[in-house]
């Protein structure tokens, strides 16, 4: 199943010296832009883009649409705020206990879901997750309706103070960088050129002799871990953990998120992510109309703008983003 | 009175009423889905919200103009139906030669746009919607009290499911479009229009949502999330039914309400999550869906 327009996507394997100048303009960026913008603005786009990118590997790179990614991005940030908080667990090894719980959940959810093809598979992984925020609205762990606040950041490894915003925002930016290494690895490796094949045309893959159900689930289960790290770092950049993370608004924010940016892109979801956390920082004393506005966006990007920032402008100077 | 169980007679038959009226409802929207998915080849989100624009055209009716609830049930569906042909042509038509995702990302937006634009005037309390005069009251039946308006709802709603199935499975209009869902290029070729057979597949799906959201309106309370929390539950019924059988649809609608009614009264806490469990096992044993063909 071809589900994105292939001239978005880059097909070749080496995406060359485009992906790494605009990789050194990002980290350029990123290290440059605490000293002028808020610093928690963005450690929270940060923590959205990898939870893009985490989406975008199964969408962009597997074909499958996940409608309920908040559930590993939000019980990982459950797990990870009570371990700190109830436990007394450092950072490091909260954000682990937080990022495992999500790769276990994937298991278990990724295992399911792919039982089903296509529509059904969005189906499918929408209405575990909406159980699972059933359960958390109920469950003692994560504190329903209040959800975990004041989570203690402590101090990485013992020595560095993150209650510090400058601190805290280095190590956020140290591990979500190491995490879109990781992605971009993934995607440019034989594994993920049989993720690609298997997009195009899963029977084919099949003939070739790939048992492409395991392979959609370890892509599966990768998504979803990168999702959980995601989700256990937001909950030490917001010290909370609440029940907006783990609602199906937030598995359809992340969609739209990798929309706006670009499908199929390794640097889409991250333009995604940013747009669209700025974009709800300056909506935000217009209330209910967010949600208007990005159902507007959704619409008019599927309509108009199928590529997405990213993808259009790779489209433009027709190199690979 | 006297006990099943140990539980009261009383309160298990109120659950099991209200599990089917539940039910109605399932069957009503995932009927609706079924179809639409039929002839246009996309999970329509927007469903939901359609259900819930339904209630709401009974309460303006009824607020605004005085118009009860009688002719709401004629009204509504027709007006959201009309909205949903304008949707299709101006929308999904667009959208019909690509994947399949598209559509599905596109009728959440819809769903978003839609949802937060009656938050916006009715914020995000319910507003009550009273029982018509006419079905107020009920009757003791002796091991319960039946409402009349739920006694009512149930009829109509089997009335209206097998109306549809009789309708697609049972008449020329059916077997055309039947045979547009197998292969509309062929259909096309005999001299049928099939994409305004499309437009009106869609109008009819809709069409049904808005009718299942009228006869809401008097159970629950008018409310502009009344829709996106079922919508999530109608897809785990359409997993588990599987969306090749029209009947497969209707039945599964029915008998996941009686089961979330059931599981109220001996398991309350698990009753909100239960159609999402059978879900889970159903892929585990069956993966097609009982009723599906495999996809």
């Amino acid at each position: 199943m071809a589900a994105i327009d292939a001239t978005a996507l880059p097909t070749a394997r080496d995406t060359g010296r485009s992906t790494a100048i605009a990789a050194i303009v990002m980290v350029v960026f990123l290290v440059l832009a605490p000293f002028v913008l808020y610093p928690v603005f963005l450690m929270k786009a940060l923590c959205f883009a990898l939870f893009a990118c985490a989406f975008n590997l199964l969408i962009g790179y597997v074909g499958l649409v996940s409608f309920g990614h908040a559930l590993y991005f939000g019980w990982a940030s459950y797990l990870a705020a009570y371990a700190a908080k109830s436990w007394g667990m450092p950072i490091e090894v909260s954000i682990i206990i937080g990022t495992a719980t999500a790769a276990a959940l994937g298991v278990i959810a990724g295992s399911l879901a792919i039982r089903r093809q296509g529509i059904y598979f969005a189906m499918i992984t929408l209405a575990l997750a909406q159980m699972m925020y059933l359960v958390a609205l109920r469950s003692k762990l994560t504190g329903g309706e209040d959800g975990i606040q004041a989570v203690p950041r402590g101090r990485l490894f013992g020595t560095f103070d993150l209650s510090h915003e400058m601190t805290m925002y280095a190590f956020v930016l140290v591990v979500v960088l190491a995490a879109f290494f990781l992605v971009y690895r993934i995607i440019n490796s034989p594994f993920g050129e049989v993720l690609r094949a298997i997009r195009e045309n899963e029977q084919r893959t099949i003939s070739l002799g790939y048992r492409t159900e395991r392979y959609k689930l370890i892509a599966f289960v990768l998504s979803a871990t990168l999702a959980g790290l995601a989700g256990a770092i937001k909950a030490f950049v917001f010290q909370l953990a609440s029940l907006t993370d783990v609602h199906w608004t937030m598995s359809g924010e992340v969609v739209l998120m990798t929309l706006v940016g670009g499908l199929g892109t390794i640097f889409g979801p991250i333009v995604g992510a940013f747009i669209v956390v700025a974009l709800e920082n300056y909506l935000a004393p217009f209330g209910q109309w967010v949600l208007v506005i990005q159902g507007c966006i959704f619409v008019a990007c599927i309509l108009l703008f199928r590529r997405g920032v990213v993808g259009e402008l790779a489209h433009r100077l027709h190199v690979r983003l | 009175m006297f006990t099943i169980l140990g539980h009261p007679s009383q309160q298990l038959f109120g659950q099991l009423l209200l599990g089917l009226i539940n039910g109605s409802f399932y069957a009503l929207l995932s009927l609706g889905l079924a179809v639409i998915f039929g002839m246009l080849n996309i999970i329509n989100f927007t469903h939901g919200a359609q259900y819930m624009m339904g209630a709401f055209v009974a309460y303006i009716l009824l607020n605004y103009l005085g118009i009860n609830y009688w002719l709401a049930l004629i009204i509504a569906p027709i007006v959201i139906g009309a909205i949903g042909v304008v949707i299709e042509r101006l929308f999904l038509a667009r959208i019909r030669q690509l994947d399949h995702l598209y559509g599905l990302i596109l009728t959440f937006g819809l769903a978003l746009i839609i949802e937060g634009l009656f938050r916006n005037y009715y914020g995000s309390s319910g507003q009550p919607y009273a029982v018509p005069d006419s079905l107020q009251g009920g009757h003791n039946l002796g091991f319960m009290f039946l409402p009349n308006y739920r006694a009512w709802v149930i009829a109509f709603s089997l009335v209206v499911c097998f109306a549809t199935w009789f309708a697609i499975e049972r008449t020329r209009l059916g077997s055309y479009l039947r045979a547009a869902t197998e292969n509309p290029t062929l259909v096309r070729a005999f001299g049928i229009n099939v994409p305004r057979m499309v437009t009106l597949t869609y109008g009819f799906g809709v069409g049904l949502a808005a009718l299942a959201g009228v006869m809401a309106a008097p159970i629950y309370n008018v409310s502009p999330q009344m829709g996106s929390d079922l919508i999530i539950v109608v897809f785990a019924v359409v997993v588990i039914g599987g969306m090749g059988s029209i009947m497969g649809a209707i039945l599964t609608g029915f008998a996941l309400g009686i089961v979330e009614g059931l599981t109220k009264v001996f398991f309350p806490e698990a009753s909100n999550t239960v159609i999402f469990a059978i879900m889970i096992v159903v892929l585990l044993l069956r993966p097609a869906g009982l009723f599906g063909r495999s996809v």
